[in-house]
């Protein structure tokens, strides 16, 4: 459910959608938990659990930050430096082989 | 404050947007550098410390997955707070700030215990490369949830004294995006730290 807001014309998103958002960051959590736990899955467990931290963190930022309907010039505040970090996150990773040590 | 200082106080900038919410989001997005330059400082020392205590000595992942959960409620609480401060239900938002503020206190409480409990196992800021690095990335983001309690304790009471209205609900939003974003730096570190050892 998805309604405009009285402030700024902003969309913001309703009750029901928040306490589903919740719902469904607490079920990733239980499902990283265990995926932690199964020995079948340590193989792919970096990738299996960057994936959901990111679904968690797209939730968070989006919907309630309120980022995905808010103005453009508040995404590319967030974003950029976002990006940069991730980017200087990642070349660093590599430098000192931080996922193949 | 009256109604009218309140929305005086809200003032806009030459884009037409909230001048207080460009602030904010230009603050989060200098903490998106300060979090990731301590994340690869964590990452690059990680299994590299030469004496233990060692990471899988002592993380616990039930206790920490608990407190976890308990900052993510807190975000649902935050949200919930907002939405009743924007249609001026000011009697659930000074409830909500409270569960907020109460929940981000109990995920502190959490921290204290886990700190207090690693420094008792024999690791400080001083023991090896995993605890500077884990209590200098997790003290920063606790020293962050706590001026975010304090903030969200300074909204409930100024609400308790009628000072906080549906006029200066974008108050609420902006301590609302600093929390929030609080959150989204700990579903990141609970990933890296607890659930990569």
């Amino acid at each position: 459910m998805v309604h405009s807001s009285e402030h700024g014309g902003e969309a913001h998103v309703g009750t029901r959608m928040y306490v589903l958002i919740a719902a469904v960051l607490a079920v990733i959590t239980a499902v990283e938990v265990m995926v932690f736990y199964i020995e079948a899955l340590k193989p792919v467990l970096v990738p299996v659990l960057l994936t959901l931290s990111a679904a968690k963190f797209t939730l968070v930022v989006g919907f309630f930050m309120h980022l995905r309907f808010d103005a453009r010039l508040f995404r590319a505040l967030f974003i950029g430096p976002l990006i940069v970090a991730v980017a200087v996150m990642m070349a660093m990773f590599l430098l000192y082989g931080v996922f193949t040590a | 404050m009256s109604q009218t200082e309140a929305i005086a106080t809200q003032m806009h900038s030459a884009t037409g947007l909230p001048s207080r919410k460009i602030l904010m989001w230009a603050f989060i997005g200098s903490e998106c550098m300060l979090f990731g330059s301590l994340i690869i400082t964590y990452m690059v020392y990680r299994g590299r410390s030469i004496v233990g205590p060692y990471p899988e000595d002592l993380l616990n992942i039930p206790f920490i997955s608990v407190t976890t959960f308990v900052l993510l409620m807190s975000s649902l609480m935050m949200v919930l707070a907002l939405g009743a401060v924007q249609r001026g239900d000011m009697k659930r938002g000074k409830m909500w700030l409270l569960a907020t503020a109460l929940l981000g206190s109990v995920f502190l409480a959490g921290q204290v215990y886990e700190f207090t409990h690693f420094v008792h196992e024999g690791l400080t800021l001083r023991t090896n490369l995993f605890g500077g690095s884990f209590f200098l990335l997790t003290g920063t983001h606790g020293a962050h949830v706590t001026v975010g309690v304090i903030w969200l304790l300074s909204l409930f009471f100024m609400a308790t004294r009628g000072r906080l209205t549906r006029a200066n609900a974008e108050t609420v939003e902006i301590a609302g995006l600093y929390w929030h974003f609080v959150d989204v730096v700990w579903i990141v570190l609970f990933t890296l730290i607890y659930l990569l050892v």
